[in-house]
C-alpha cells in the first residue's frame, strides 16, 4: 500500500539543539497511527512539519506520493491536511457552527453573498449539525456558545471541525490530555468514526493505554529519529515504553 | 414459566443540558440590559420633567449624542478585538481642523477637504493598527501615544484658533428636515445609518465573525487561517475613518473647527461601549447595545439638565452607572458559566 503521507530524512535544528535528526514517517490509508515518544523526542516538531507550522531544514514530505512544501498552516489545510490542536483552537464566545466554519464561512448565493457578503447562517448550522451527527456527537443546538460545553464536547467540536474539512489526513495533538475517563472514551469513539469515514488519523499522545486501545500502528520517536513502528498486538505497553526511553532496541513490526 | 430479567446496567448519565427557553435566551442577550436601562431612564425623566418626552427634546438628545455615539462605533470594533483606542477624540479634532482649515484658508474644494480630513484620521488609525500588530505594543500604550501626537498636531496646525466662516457645504449635515412634529438633522441619520452598517457587518459577514474570533482567542483565529495581522490593521484604520466622519458631523452641528473639541470623548466613548454590554476583554457584545449605551448617557445628561441638576452630578451618575453596568455584567456571566 502506498502511504497517504510520508516524510524522508526530516531535519530541524534550533541553534545547537537538533529537534529532528533525520526522521522518516509513513501514514497508510485508512489507519490510525499513533506517534509516541518522551519529551524532547521530536513528536511536536514532526507534527508541526507535517501540518505546515514548521519548515524543516532538510528532508522531503510526500502527500499521495507527490512532494509538497508547506510554508504555513494554511498551505497544509489547502492540501487537505487538518490539524486538531492540543488547546483546541476554538473561540469560546462563538457558537458551534461559527467555530466549525471559522475561516471558511459560507455565503449566500447570488448578489446577497457576493456584493453584501451575507453569511448563510442556516446552511452553516444545518451542515454543522450533519457533521456532528455523522460523528455521533450528541449536541443538538449548533447555536450554543462553545464555552457552555464540557471539555469532552469541546474536543468533539474541534475533532468535528478537523474531520469535516479534511480531505486526506487528520492530525490530532494530545486530544485526550485534559479529559476524564468517560470523555476520553467519547473522543476515542470519535477518532474511530473518523477512520470509518476513510480518513487516516495521526494521533500524538502521552497516554499509552489509550494509544494501545485505538491505534492500528504505533510510531515511536526518540531523540529526533524514528526508532520503531509496531502494531499494538506485537508488543506490550511496557516494551513500548522501554523503546521510548531507550532501554530496549527499536523494532519494525508494523511497516510494510 | 419464562421470566424476563432486566440486564441493563444503569450507566452514568450525562446531566441533561436543556436548551434554554426563548425567554431565557432573550434575557441573556447582551443588549437587553442596556435597553432596559435606557427605557427606565426615559420613563424616569418622563415622569419627573414635563419637557423630556417631547419630539423636539428627543431629537436634541440624539444630536447631543451624535459625536460620542459615532466615535463609539469605531471604539466598539477596536474593543471587540481586545484592543482599546484612547486617541479617538484627539484624532477626530485633528480631522476637523484639517477639514476646516483646508476649506477656509487653503482654498481646497470642500469635497476634497472632507476627504483629506477623514483620510488623515484613517491614517492615524492605520498607524495605531500597525504599531499594535507589527511592533506588538499594547493598544493602550500605542493609542495613548497617538492621542498626544494628534492633540499636539491639532494645536500646531490650528495655531489654537477656532476656524470659522466655513463653506455651507461643509456644514450640510447640520441641516434639518421635518419628521413628525419635530426636526431631525441629517447628521443624526448618518450616525444611525453607520450603526446599522456596523451591525450588519459584525453580525452577518465573515469579516465580522473574524473580528469577534480575534478578540476572543487570537491564536485560535490565526490557526484557522485568518490573517489576524491584516484584520487588526483594517479594524483600526476603519475606526480612524469613522472618527473622521464623527468630526464631519461635529462640524455640521457647531459650524466651526474647534481645536479644543473631543478632549474627553475617548473616555466617554469607552463609557458608551461598556454601558452597551461590550466586554473590554474582547470577543463579546453587540453594537446595538452601544447605541443604547450612548443614548443612556445622553438621556441622563439631558434629563438632569431639564431638572436643573448641576452638570457635575451628571458626571457622578455616569460614573456610578458604569460600575453598576460592569458589575451586573460580571454577575450575569458568573451565573451563566
Amino acid at each position: 500500500m502506498n502511504p497517504v503521507l510520508a516524510a524522508h530524512g526530516l531535519v530541524k535544528r534550533y541553534g545547537h539543539v537538533t529537534a529532528l535528526n533525520g526522521v522518516d514517517f509513513e501514514l497508510l490509508p485508512g489507519e490510525i497511527l499513533a506517534v509516541i515518544g518522551d519529551n524532547g523526542a521530536g513528536k511536536s516538531s514532526l507534527i508541526k512539519a507535517l501540518s505546515g507550522a514548521l519548515i524543516p531544514d532538510e528532508g522531503q514530505i510526500l502527500l499521495d506520493g507527490r512532494p509538497v512544501h508547506f510554508h504555513n498552516p494554511a498551505d497544509a489545510r489547502r492540501a487537505g491536511i487538518e490539524t486538531v490542536y492540543q488547546d483546541l483552537a476554538v473561540a469560546p464566545a462563538l457558537d458551534i457552527a461559527a467555530n466549525l466554519f471559522l475561516g471558511r464561512e459560507v455565503r449566500r448565493k447570488g448578489v446577497l453573498g457576493t456584493v453584501f457578503r451575507l453569511l448563510d447562517t442556516k446552511r452553516m448550522e444545518a451542515e454543522s449539525s450533519r457533521h456532528m451527527q455523522d460523528l455521533k456527537i450528541g449536541i443538538n443546538a449548533m447555536s450554543q456558545p462553545v464555552e457552555t460545553l464540557s471539555g469532552g464536547q469541546r474536543q468533539g467540536v474541534a475533532v468535528a471541525r478537523g474531520a469535516a474539512f479534511a480531505r486526506h489526513v487528520v492530525i490530532m495533538d494530545e486530544p485526550t490530555a485534559a479529559l476524564g475517563v468517560k470523555e476520553t472514551g467519547m473522543v476515542l469513539d470519535l477518532i474511530r468514526e473518523v477512520r470509518e469515514r476513510g480518513l487516516p488519523v495521526i494521533l500524538i499522545s502521552h497516554d499509552i493505554p489509550t494509544v494501545f486501545d485505538v491505534a492500528d500502528r504505533v510510531h515511536i520517536q526518540r531523540l529526533g529519529r524514528r526508532v520503531a513502528v509496531v502494531r499494538p498486538g506485537d508488543v506490550d505497553m511496557a516494551e513500548a515504553v522501554a523503546i521510548m526511553a531507550g532501554a530496549a532496541p527499536g523494532k519494525f513490526t508494523g511497516s510494510e | 414459566m419464562s421470566e424476563t430479567t432486566d440486564t441493563t446496567v444503569a450507566g452514568p448519565t450525562e446531566p441533561a443540558r436543556t436548551v434554554p427557553s426563548r425567554l431565557t435566551r432573550f434575557a441573556a442577550l447582551p443588549t437587553v440590559g442596556p435597553l432596559a436601562a435606557l427605557i427606565l431612564s426615559c420613563l424616569f425623566f418622563w415622569v419627573f420633567t414635563d419637557r423630556f418626552m417631547t419630539g423636539g427634546n428627543l431629537s436634541l438628545v440624539v444630536q447631543q449624542v451624535m459625536e460620542v455615539g459615532t466615535l463609539a462605533i469605531g471604539q466598539t470594533v477596536v474593543i471587540l478585538t481586545a484592543g482599546i483606542d484612547l486617541s479617538n477624540g484627539a484624532v477626530m479634532a485633528f480631522g476637523t481642523i484639517v477639514m476646516t482649515r483646508l476649506a477656509v484658508t487653503g482654498g481646497v474644494p470642500w469635497p476634497l477637504a472632507i476627504l483629506l480630513g477623514v483620510g488623515v484620521c484613517a491614517a492615524f488609525g492605520a498607524l495605531n493598527g500597525t504599531l499594535v500588530t507589527m511592533a506588538r505594543l499594547p493598544a493602550f500604550i500605542v493609542t495613548l501615544g497617538t492621542l498626544n501626537i494628534a492633540f499636539a498636531l491639532t494645536h500646531i496646525y490650528s495655531k489654537d484658533q477656532t476656524v470659522t466662516g466655513l463653506p455651507k457645504a461643509l456644514t450640510a449635515l447640520g441641516q434639518t428636515f421635518p419628521l413628525g412634529n419635530t426636526d431631525v438633522t441629517y447628521g443624526s441619520v448618518v450616525m444611525l445609518a453607520m450603526f446599522l452598517i456596523a451591525w450588519y457587518v459584525l453580525r452577518h459577514t465573515a469579516a465580522g465573525r473574524h473580528v469577534y474570533a480575534v478578540g476572543d482567542n487570537r491564536e485560535a483565529a490565526r490557526l484557522t487561517g485568518i490573517s489576524t495581522r491584516r484584520l487588526l490593521i483594517t479594524v483600526y484604520t476603519v475606526a480612524g475613518a469613522v472618527y473622521g466622519v464623527a468630526g464631519l458631523l461635529l462640524v455640521g452641528r457647531t459650524a466651526v473647527g474647534d481645536p479644543q473639541a473631543g478632549q474627553t470623548d475617548n473616555l466617554d466613548s469607552i463609557t458608551a461601549v461598556v454601558l452597551g454590554g461590550v466586554s473590554l476583554f474582547g470577543g463579546r457584545g453587540s453594537i446595538v447595545g452601544v447605541l443604547f449605551g450612548a443614548l443612556i448617557v445622553g438621556v441622563i445628561r439631558n434629563g438632569l439638565q431639564l431638572m436643573g441638576v448641576a452638570s457635575i452630578y451628571q458626571v457622578l451618575i455616569t460614573g456610578i452607572l458604569v460600575i453598576l453596568a460592569v458589575g451586573v455584567d460580571q454577575l450575569a456571566r458568573r451565573r451563566r458559566a
